[in-house]
């Protein structure tokens, strides 16, 4: 065995210890997500006729083909249950094991734990191939998790397993895509935040893929997300497709140890170069700009690129109405005004969902600065609980409206620059602006809890994970009205379009800033560091 | 603000010194004073009803195991943790409620320092410094040069001792009143120590309070008027170095030109050790007389006799094997 992998099972035990309820709660989540869909469309569609018109009709709104991707069998029960699932639940999974592979790299390395293990009989390399081999056995035992569980909700077995196996390529993929992240980034909200955006990318590709008539293009192959959809379980079963997985991956944790070889324990590629001898930054809201600001210009950059890709999808919408069949269809739905809308409301909605992200990120800093000891040194100062809270709190609710902002405008630039018509752009940025709101409940949360209980602030991603799926197969899994309507997001208003706005805005507006009053209230209480 | 009256269920040290200061007419309130104050964290007794009162103006040493609640009462002088029983005043107000107020003039170094990776030194010595409300531009470049720092690395990149001299900038530079010191020389090398001695002496020269909580006794020795010494979150003893020494053993070493019979019967002598013409022996106050006595009839040719050092209070206090003090 290789020295620089000496300690490598000590480490993977260790991460196991320390995961040993975050991995099995997550991993059975998804497997039970995946099965509950397949038992739930059985029961919503229990013949051929029903299952094929609701395949076509999926097939034929672009919204939806870009949202989810194609079925590609229309009379496959599999096809039609998953359709939700396999693009956006390998999402999930990949954003699952790009946060655990930082979380036992990167974030390792920052916290100086890693110089500690790095003292005992520790290879150079163990530390990474302890994390990835936690993160690829995951990602395969997830994925025979959820082919059991479709097996037992009474789909095909090997299309059950080509449907696992898919997740699991894309969680190894993932894996794989956050080791080389924690390479090149000295931080660990770095590196996730580069996993992340890989993520979204490969989500984008595979959308812009997809939605032409003619998809799947070669976009759709250039994505990894894409290729766990072309695997088509039910509809194939193309298991040859996960060579790709397997060779991507292979190839980039190859880049990953060789980006280690390179650097020292602690660096990130470049070297630190010195900083400013005096400081410009004086007060609390200044701090909180300097450690967020980037973050968020990053995020801005994706916000706007995925705007205007989305934006630009518009006119392959109105090419599906090429036939009269089809044009009879949408004039009875409303006409192509209505499709056209009713795909970017649905596209503003997924955006406003990812910018939710964003604000959950930012406000759970106030987390991070108190765990770090920062909190500690500025709360020393002059500088009241209430001011620095909002300081960090004010630029999280800035950042979701400023993010939001430009996405309208980019969705804006991007039909305009489809259709050569740039009227709509006024609409779409107040369309966009109207799922602030929602994602300002999120945000308002995260204070909420870190107020009270600063440890818990983590449970709002789960939060976050379930409204998301609460909106996305409520319907399908038959769920009561009022359990759907809790999330946030189910009250946007849907535009552009035809939506009530006032009376949700104001609610939702309304709540936020009880919940985050209620979290000043627990943080004035509370000691800190809790 | 106002002198606080004693309060009924005060302890003997502080109601010694808070009359000190009613009796003496002095117009300033007391920098510090907390009675009774109890913290527990879930099952955990962090202090059981800690005292501690400190005088403007003095350099007051709060000495304790690691463990032993030093942290904790800082946090609290802070109004960073919140009492579960007890009564705390910071120059004269709650530091729960009055916090900025109080904040205003003092200035902290905690004892786990950690700063922002991404943020260069002087970033952050700036930045603190301006929080506090009181940036010095003069006295922050002087102290970067006493302690010689280099402002422009990133605080990712410093060790240890750099980062401690970030937090004792930050603070030093700031025009305070009150300074708490948490550990503050953790991780410094001995002449940065030094130099760090010398600023303490120099703001008690112009007239600061500074409240030091140290397990490093040399330095609470070198630098206290009055020391605070606590365990599990009680105080064990309190008052100057020189009362407290009362307490504790003079170790005397003498070579005589005979040695007179009967030494080890003297009241208070300990650990007697006669070699040849020379003896040694660990003496209470009150067998003093008595062994100096003997010895000069005896015809003493050399005498060392050393005062108690902070070490040896600390082992009796803390030690497992010796009596606790009365």
């Amino acid at each position: 065995m290789l020295e620089s992998l000496d300690g490598t099972s000590t480490l993977l035990r260790l991460a196991m210890r320390r995961d040993r309820w975050l991995l099995p709660a997550w991993s059975l989540g998804l497997a039970a997500m995946a099965g509950f869909s397949a038992s739930a469309t059985a029961n919503l569609y229990p013949d051929l006729t029903g299952r094929v018109e609701a395949a076509e009709a999926v097939n034929a709104t672009p919204s939806l083909v870009a949202l989810y991707g194609r079925i590609y069998d229309p009379t496959s029960l599999g096809s039609l249950a998953l359709i939700k699932l396999t693009a956006f639940g390998a999402a999930m999974v990949a954003v699952l094991m790009v946060v655990i592979t930082v979380r036992h790299t990167r974030a390792e390395e920052a916290a100086n734990r890693l110089e500690l293990l790095g003292a005992g009989v520790v290879g150079r390399d163990a530390p990474l191939a302890a994390a990835l081999s936690l993160t690829i056995g995951a990602s395969v035992i997830l994925g025979i998790l959820t082919a059991i569980a479709l097996i037992g909700a009474g789909l095909p077995a090997a299309g059950s397993v080509a449907f696992g196996l898919g997740w699991a390529g894309a969680g190894i993929v993932f894996a794989a895509v956050a080791a080389v992240a924690a390479q090149v980034t000295t931080g660990s909200r770095a590196a996730v935040g580069l996993g992340v955006v890989g993520v979204g990318v490969a989500y984008l590709l595979r959308a812009a893929g997809d939605t032409p008539d003619s998809g799947p293009t070669l976009l759709t192959w250039l994505s990894p997300i894409g290729w766990t959809q072309q695997v088509r379980p039910y509809a194939g079963d193309r298991f040859a497709i996960l060579v790709f997985p397997v060779l991507f991956a292979v190839s980039m944790m190859a880049i990953a140890f060789a980006l280690r070889a390179r650097r020292d324990l602690g660096a990130g590629l470049l070297a630190d170069r010195p900083g400013p001898a005096h400081g410009g930054i004086g007060t609390s809201w200044g701090l909180a700009l300097r450690l967020n600001g980037g973050v968020l210009a990053a995020w801005a950059g994706g916000i706007v690129f995925f705007g205007v890709l989305v934006g630009s999808l518009t006119s392959s919408v109105s090419d599906m109405l090429d036939s009269p069949a089809m044009q009879d269809f949408f004039i009875a739905l409303g006409g192509e005004r209505a499709m056209v809308d009713a795909f970017l409301a649905a596209e503003l909605t997924i955006l406003g969902s990812i910018v939710a992200a964003y604000g959950i990120s930012a406000a759970g800093h106030l987390h991070a600065e108190e765990s770090a000891g920062h909190a500690e040194m500025i709360l020393a100062t002059s500088t009241s609980r209430w001011r620095w809270a909002t300081s960090h709190l004010a630029f999280a609710l800035g950042g979701v409206a400023l993010l939001m902002l430009l996405a309208g405008l980019a969705v804006g630039v991007g039909h305009a620059l489809d259709v050569g018509d740039s009227s709509k752009m006024g609409e779409l940025v107040l369309a966009s602006l109207a799922r602030v709101p929602a994602a300002w409940v999120l945000t308002a949360l995260v204070m909420a809890v870190f107020g009270w209980a600063p440890r818990l602030t983590g449970l709002v991603w789960g939060v976050f994970a379930a409204l998301v799926v609460l909106v996305e197969l409520g319907a399908l899994w038959e769920l009561p009205q009022w359990l759907v309507d809790v999330s946030p997001f189910v009250h946007s208003p849907k535009l552009p379009g035809v939506a009530d706005v006032l009376v949700p805005l104001t609610a939702l507006t309304v709540v936020a800033v009880l919940l985050a009053a209620i979290g000043y209230v627990g943080l004035r209480r509370r000691d800190l560091p809790a | 603000m106002t002198i606080v009256e004693p309060i009924e269920h005060c302890r003997s040290p502080c109601a010694e010194y808070s009359d000190r200061v009613t009796l003496s007419g002095s117009p300033s309130e007391l920098a510090i004073e907390a009675r009774g104050v109890v913290k527990t964290f879930g099952r955990t007794t962090a202090l059981a009803g800690l005292d501690l009162v400190v005088e403007p103006g003095e350099v007051h040493g709060f000495l304790g195991p690691n463990g032993a609640g030093k942290t904790t009462m800082l946090r609290i002088l802070l109004g960073l943790v919140r009492i579960d029983a007890g009564t705390v005043l910071v120059r004269g107000g709650d530091p729960w409620r009055d916090t900025t107020a109080i904040h205003s003039r003092l200035a902290y170094v905690p004892g786990d320092v950690s700063l922002w990776p991404n943020l260069s030194g002087g970033e952050v010595i700036d930045l603190l410094s301006r929080l506090q409300g009181g940036h010095d531009a003069v006295r922050r470049d002087r102290y970067l040069e006493l302690f010689d720092l280099d402002p422009t690395k990133k605080c990712r990149t410093y060790s240890r001792g750099n980062r401690q001299k970030i937090a004792l900038i930050s603070a030093l530079a700031t025009d305070a009143d009150l300074y708490l010191l948490d550990e503050p020389t953790a991780g410094l090398d001995p002449l940065k120590e030094a130099a760090f001695r010398a600023c303490v002496s120099e703001l008690r020269d112009e007239g600061r309070t500074i409240l030091l909580s140290s397990h490093i006794l040399s330095e609470a020795e070198a630098l206290s008027d009055r020391v605070t010494i606590i365990r599990d979150g009680r105080v064990v003893e309190s008052g100057t170095l020189d009362q407290l020494r009362h307490l504790t053993r003079t170790s005397v070493t003498a070579e005589v030109a005979a040695v007179p019979p009967g030494l080890g019967q003297i009241d208070g002598v300990h650990d007697l050790i006669v070699e040849d013409h020379r003896i040694s022996a660990q003496v209470e106050p009150r067998g003093l007389d008595a062994l100096m006595e003997a010895l000069s009839e005896s015809g003493i040719r050399s005498l060392i006799s050393q005062p108690p050092t902070l070490e040896e209070l600390f082992l009796r206090h803390y030690g497992a094997t010796t009596p606790p003090i009365g």
